[in-house]
């Protein structure tokens, strides 16, 4: 438990620092009740591309410090990106068309963006 | 002052986050704090939204308890791995269950 210190320590200031980064976001795009929740699909979404990118880099790229991981996906990109509030603000709009594409536009975004992530990453890194 | 509260409550919920999916085979310890994340914040919206408690318990510890990066790239090693039932069930019922989780928040709070 003492070497997981600085993990932990890692986590929580990431954590912390992507969750600012959200609310910075949700300031300049908010959403507006009864509308497509465009600020949050767009941080999930990013942040679902971000971490593809950062583990291919961390793991087969280059050889990443060990707090880089907890530091970078676990905490910023984790704090980044929010599954309740994606599950809040469809229960809001339910029931309509606009929660059933958002619910299901997200999901069906998110997994793909994860993989435009870690396949870009590993074409770039084949190149010479 | 929000900033801060956010800070605050993010700095709390993403290490929660970080030692309950260590303690569960993956991808269940993410599921886990998703639906978890998704009932308190659906009994906070409900009840505090736009106070500086929903800053801080709300769009700091929930949001950062809760994540949909993690859950989508855990979802993709396990298609990677060919685990696809593993990963269908994640999808389906993270979706169903925190959608419910967060209606169950509301009708509480």
């Amino acid at each position: 438990m003492r070497s997981e210190l600085p993990v932990v320590a890692a986590v929580s200031l990431g954590g912390g620092l992507g969750t600012l980064a959200r609310y910075g976001a949700g300031l300049l795009l908010p959403t507006v009740p009864g509308r497509f929740p465009w600020g949050t699909f767009g941080i999930n979404v990013l942040g679902c591309f971000l971490i593809g990118v950062l583990m291919v880099l961390a793991t087969e790229v280059m050889r990443a410090h060990r707090l880089i991981r907890p530091f970078l996906g676990v905490g910023v990109l984790g704090g980044f990106t929010t599954f309740s509030t994606y599950a809040v603000e469809s229960v809001e709009l339910f029931p309509s068309v606009t929660a059933f594409v958002y619910l299901a536009g997200t999901l069906i975004a998110a997994v793909p963006a994860a993989a435009a992530g870690v396949w870009l990453v590993r074409r770039l890194a084949r190149r010479p | 002052m929000t900033a801060v509260l956010v800070f605050v409550g993010a700095m709390v919920g993403a290490p929660l986050r970080y030692l309950v999916s260590r303690a569960f085979p993956m991808p269940w310890g993410t599921f886990v704090v998703n639906i978890a994340g998704s009932f308190i914040l659906g009994v906070l919206a409900g009840a505090a939204s736009g106070s500086p408690a929903y800053a801080l318990a709300g769009t700091g510890f929930c949001g950062a308890l809760t994540t949909y990066s993690t859950f989508s790239y855990e979802t993709l090693q396990l298609i990677e791995r060919k685990n696809y039932m593993r990963a269908a069930l994640n999808l389906v019922l993270s979706v169903v269950l925190g959608l419910g989780a967060a209606a169950l928040g509301f009708w509480v709070g």
